[in-house]
């Protein structure tokens, strides 16, 4: 992959454990303007923990992480809260479970952030919510609460609620990994729109064909460690790794 | 044995008197209770801070394993050494009040610690600090989940505050007290006391049953 232009996110030699558990060890990243990369591997490898560590919600013992040429984590040490608030408003995180506010509207849920920490108007904020939630094919639940919601409209307010911080990424923790099979693709449509505006992404997911159609770069871990990385039609048709072979075959063979 | 009851008849205003002192007191420290209650619980969330931490544990451990009645006691009768000499119905209400906010702090803290910790994520992941994920993401919905057990604490606070008859405040059992020691009828008048309790507390307990139906209704009570 290029590393021409300057990335928006750069992770460098970062490594952590959990007690005696090795979960990364000296990962590197780097993610360009627009690109959209996609992390596969078996479950235990490392890559939720690797995207976490991208926003700080886990913290690298090693290592350094830059996102739009500031730091966030430096030599595994991470910079302080003010700096790091300021810096999360530039990385939107999708969540396995959603994560949606239950005691606020879908619109509450996409406004506050903005209200509250980019000080935005009321009306301001309700416009830009609106227009978020017909991107997301939700207008109509915009005054409902998120339990009468099913997974795929939820996880769908989420991306609403991410963007509504006009991020510079987007980080996508198995979005679709807690979803009835049924409604895994009207998610997988919003991001793949969202790639195709030119936004760029790390995604984290079990949906091979997603990686295959919409990746710039897939990367393969396993055991805490990126053991394969390249365009999709490599990656897919031509695994270099053993290992990748043999997940890719698992993988596969059960769909 | 023969009961005569016309001592309870006659006293009854002043029964009554006592048990509106008896609310009034109640409520009071309960509303202490709460505000001490909440800053002690967000104190016992984090244990690496440590000196907040310590003193809120501390304050939790020591009121939690000593009598209440030797709590007051050290309020109405210590303080006077320090020249602190605070009325009596000031005493009580800040002597239940410290002793509840230590059962509402573990309240508050068990309410926060059983919302998702995905809540707390997602709202630090949006850029918000702890304090404001705290007050408009955490609280709210942790406040619901209080309620309840609030309301059990609103009970055993009514009847813990019969104590503070001992501190010369006139609220239901001081009143009911001054009653027997001119009529000698203990045992009429002890059974009228416990009988005006019985109400106050059944009452809180249906009022609050029904808070909680509406709340459920509501859908803020999953």
């Amino acid at each position: 992959m290029s590393s021409t232009a300057s990335p928006i996110v750069a992770v460098r030699g970062i490594g952590k454990s959990f007690g005696a558990h090795r979960v990364l060890s000296d990962v590197a990243l780097s993610v360009q303007p627009s690109q959209v990369v996609v992390i596969i591997g078996p479950s235990g490898s490392g890559k939720s923990t690797l995207l976490r560590c991208c926003n700080a919600l886990e913290v690298p013992q090693e290592g350094s992480i830059t996102i739009c040429g500031t730091d966030l984590v430096k030599n595994g040490q991470l910079i302080p809260d003010r700096e790091l608030n300021a810096l999360r408003m530039q990385v939107g995180m999708v969540f396995q479970s959603f994560n949606l506010f239950p005691h606020l509207t879908v619109l509450e849920n996409v406004t506050v952030g903005p209200r509250q920490l980019r000080k935005m108007s009321k009306s301001h904020a309700d416009a830009l919510a609106h227009e978020l939630l017909a991107k997301v094919g939700l207008s109509q639940k915009a005054a409902a609460y998120p339990a009468t919601l099913s997974g795929g409209q939820k996880q769908r307010v989420a991306i609403a609620r991410a963007l509504a911080m006009q991020p510079r990424v987007m980080l996508f923790d198995e979005p679709t990994s807690a979803l009835d099979p049924e409604l895994v693709g009207e998610v997988l449509q919003v991001m793949k729109a969202l790639a195709r505006e030119g936004m760029t992404m790390i995604v984290v997911t079990h949906e091979m064909g997603f990686a295959r159609e919409v990746a710039d770069v897939v990367m393969v871990m396993d055991a805490g460690q990126i053991i394969e990385a390249g365009p999709p039609e490599q990656v897919f048709s031509a695994p270099q790794n053993p290992r990748t072979r043999s997940f890719l075959q698992a993988v596969i063979s059960r769909d | 044995m023969n009961l005569d009851f016309t001592p309870v008849w006659q006293g009854w205003p002043q029964l009554m008197h006592g048990a509106v002192v008896t609310i009034e007191i109640t409520a009071a420290s309960l509303l202490l209770g709460c505000v001490l209650g909440l800053l002690v619980g967000i104190a016992r969330l984090d244990p690496s801070k440590k000196l907040i931490y310590g003193l809120a544990t501390g304050y939790v451990t020591f009121i939690r394993g000593t009598p209440l009645l030797v709590q007051l006691f050290l309020l109405f009768f210590g303080l006077p050494q320090f020249n602190i000499l605070l009325p009596a119905f000031a005493c009580g209400v800040l002597g239940l009040g410290i002793y509840s906010g230590a059962y509402v702090s573990e309240i508050v803290r068990g309410a926060i610690q059983s919302i998702d910790r995905g809540q707390m994520e997602a709202a630090r992941s949006l850029g918000m600090s702890y304090r404001q994920a705290m007050r408009i993401i955490i609280l709210p919905q942790a406040v619901v989940r209080m309620i309840p057990p609030l309301g059990n604490e609103f009970i055993a606070l009514i009847k813990n505050s019969a104590l503070v008859s001992l501190l010369t405040i006139a609220d239901l059992m001081h009143e009911g007290q001054k009653i027997i020691s001119v009529s000698y009828r203990s045992l009429e008048v002890y059974l009228a006391i416990a009988f005006v309790y019985l109400i106050l507390t059944s009452l809180t307990g249906l009022l609050l049953r029904h808070m909680e139906m509406r709340l459920r209704a509501g859908g803020v009570v999953q």
